[in-house]
């Protein structure tokens, strides 16, 4: 009997070390994958990576020169969609948290929201398309594009509010009520402000979004190559995103111009990471001060 | 005097918000309503049967073939490899930072997960096209790299971490008292983790894969990228042969079709069909999650 349970024990043990090897192993893949992409990338990328790379236009059809044009579209992309979705974004967040009554309308606009989160890229580049230039009629350009990106990264901003807005704790609108506060003056002033930090992390997360994707931009208003930085809304534009896409697979000389792809990619991950490490710094700052976080 | 303004604030912002909550809605539905009416104009001059059942795509003036079949196999069998190689690696992963790794190790991996999904697609393509692409194309002794296969990797690297951080969640709000219980009648910490934890979440970690399967159905830049985008089915060695998503057929020819054509109102339709595919596979995910969430 006694040997019995020894023997099931064994078994079991050998079982969980097998299990637990193999949970050890797929980390370490995960990890392993993670800094493999990272090192190529930066290894590769930093020996282009010159004041001159960030600052000249493309030049000798963009087998020279630097990404200052990509730089500045990409960047421009970036505010002009920020600008579009923070508002519209905070807006229906409030709406969820602080105004709507659970029932339908709320499931629906919620329904809305994740559908939106879900929907591919390239099906927002297609509604831009459809939407902004063919039926509105307004030219292929950075306009058209980060009205686009707006769209993709709202239910980001949604999302983010809403979780920021939730973890204001419920007192702090209860004493602002009985203080004979009204509702949207307890939103401005107390409940907003409380989620500041938490909105914060969401915006900056959608700007990471926003200048990595490239799906949507294709559609709607980047170009191969244009000759000067965008000097009006309506003008194409060049990204870096889709600059790495198109020297990577349609340049003049792709295997001469790596180290041009590979700059622009390390400047990518440079800016989606360093705004991936503010927000999670950010976190963590509002998490011990225990205000934004449950 | 000043109290009827108050009030008159209140219910201006009131239906402000309001508008902006219904807003999120009209965007959706806009979105609905642009695509199938392109997907209209095109089934008017093309018949849906031939649509639906066509094996050939052949966009150009001449040939006029517009059949769905080798795209969606294209999107089925590099989603389907990215869920073969990805769902594995991401639960172990997620297990291993729920129940096995410490605070420190953690708080490490956690934020590792989440650069992992910050890095953009882009990137990702590129680093599939300068690396995998060329190894592959000498491991297999093919004619190109671009396979079937490369995509499948690739997309389960862009899969991996919705699958490990939203499976981390649900094993981790597995109540400590199920556990408990599994311990204090014997049971070693793997025979609790397979017969009482992974049970306990397990809907939320099938929300974590099918949450994964629509990130690689919709993934257009990437994908299109490393898989050399032939339009034909492979029947003979799907996972070595070169094929085509709806994805990047959407991306690749949209920038030379003219407004206005079939060709143009043929892009939007396969598009019509992705958007419809997502919208299935987030209400399925959307369904699971909640039931899930009634569970506890």
């Amino acid at each position: 009997m006694k040997t019995g349970k020894t023997a099931y024990r064994k078994k079991q043990d050998a079982y969980q070390k097998i299990a637990f090897g193999l949970m050890k192993i797929s980390t370490a893949v995960v990890v392993m994958v993670l800094l493999l992409i990272i090192g190529d990338i930066v290894i590769k990328g930093a020996p282009s990576l010159t004041i001159e790379f960030l600052t000249q236009m493309p030049k000798n059809q963009m087998t020279e020169g630097g990404i200052l044009s990509c730089l500045v579209g990409t960047i421009e992309l970036v505010i002009l969609a920020l600008s579009v979705a923070v508002p519209l974004g905070i807006v229906a967040a409030v709406y969820l948290t602080e105004y709507a009554s659970e029932g339908k309308v709320k499931r629906f606009v919620e329904q809305a929201v994740n559908n939106l989160a879900g929907t591919p890229s390239i099906v927002f580049g297609l509604f831009g398309m459809a939407f902004f230039v063919k039926y509105i009629g307004l030219p292929q350009s950075l306009l058209t594009s980060s009205l686009t990106m707006g769209l993709l990264i709202l239910p980001v901003i949604i999302r983010t509010t809403q979780e920021a807005l939730l973890s204001v704790p419920q007192s702090y609108r209860d004493a602002s009520m009985a203080l004979g506060i009204t509702k949207w003056e307890t939103i401005r002033h107390v409940v907003l402000p409380a989620a500041y930090s938490g909105m914060l992390t969401g915006i900056i997360i959608s700007i990471g979004r926003a200048a990595g994707e490239t799906a949507p931009i294709l559609l709607t208003g980047a170009v191969y190559f244009y000759p000067k930085l965008p000097d009006s809304v309506f003008s194409p534009f060049m990204a870096l995103s889709y600059h790495l896409y198109v020297m990577a697979t349609e340049g003049m000389n792709i295997e001469l111009t790596r180290g041009i792809q590979y700059g622009t990619a390390l400047v990518l991950i440079i800016l989606v990471f360093s705004m991936n490490l503010i927000a999670v710094g950010l976190r963590r700052h509002y998490r011990k001060k225990g205000i934004g976080s449950n | 005097m000043k109290r009827n303004m108050r009030n008159f604030n209140e219910k201006t912002m009131k239906f402000l918000f309001f508008i902006g909550g219904i807003g999120t809605i009209l965007i959706l539905l806009l979105i609905c309503f642009f695509l199938l009416a392109e997907t209209a104009n095109f089934l008017k001059t093309y018949p849906i049967w031939d649509f639906l059942t066509g094996t050939e795509w052949k966009p150009d003036e001449a040939s006029r073939k517009f059949g769905l079949l080798p795209l969606l196999a294209g999107t089925f069998i590099t989603t389907f490899g990215a869920v073969l190689l990805a769902v594995p690696i991401g639960i172990l992963s997620a297990v291993y930072i729920a129940e096995l790794a410490g605070p420190k190790t953690a708080e490490i991996l956690k934020p590792a997960v989440e650069l992992l999904a910050g890095i953009p697609s882009v990137v990702l393509g590129f680093f599939g096209l300068v690396l995998l692409v060329p190894t592959f194309q000498s491991a297999f002794d093919l004619t190109t790299g671009q396979t079937a296969l490369t995509g499948s990797i690739i997309l389960a690297i862009m899969a991996l971490p919705t699958i490990i951080s939203v499976s981390e969640d649900a094993i981790s709000s597995v109540p400590a008292s199920l556990k408990q219980g599994s311990f204090a009648l014997g049971s070693n910490h793997w025979q609790t983790i397979y017969k009482v934890t992974i049970p306990a979440a397990l809907s939320g970690i099938s929300a974590a894969v099918i949450l994964g399967v629509g990130r690689a159905i919709g993934e257009t830049m990437a994908v299109m990228m490393v898989t050399g985008n032939m339009a034909i089915i492979p029947w003979s060695e799907p996972f070595l042969s070169s094929v085509r998503t709806i994805t990047a057929t959407i991306a690749l020819e949209m920038g030379e079709v003219a407004q206005g054509t079939e060709h143009y109102y043929a892009l939007f339709t396969i598009g019509a069909v992705l958007f419809l595919l997502t919208i299935i596979i987030n209400g399925i995910a959307d369904a699971v999650k909640r039931k899930h969430h009634r569970g506890e």
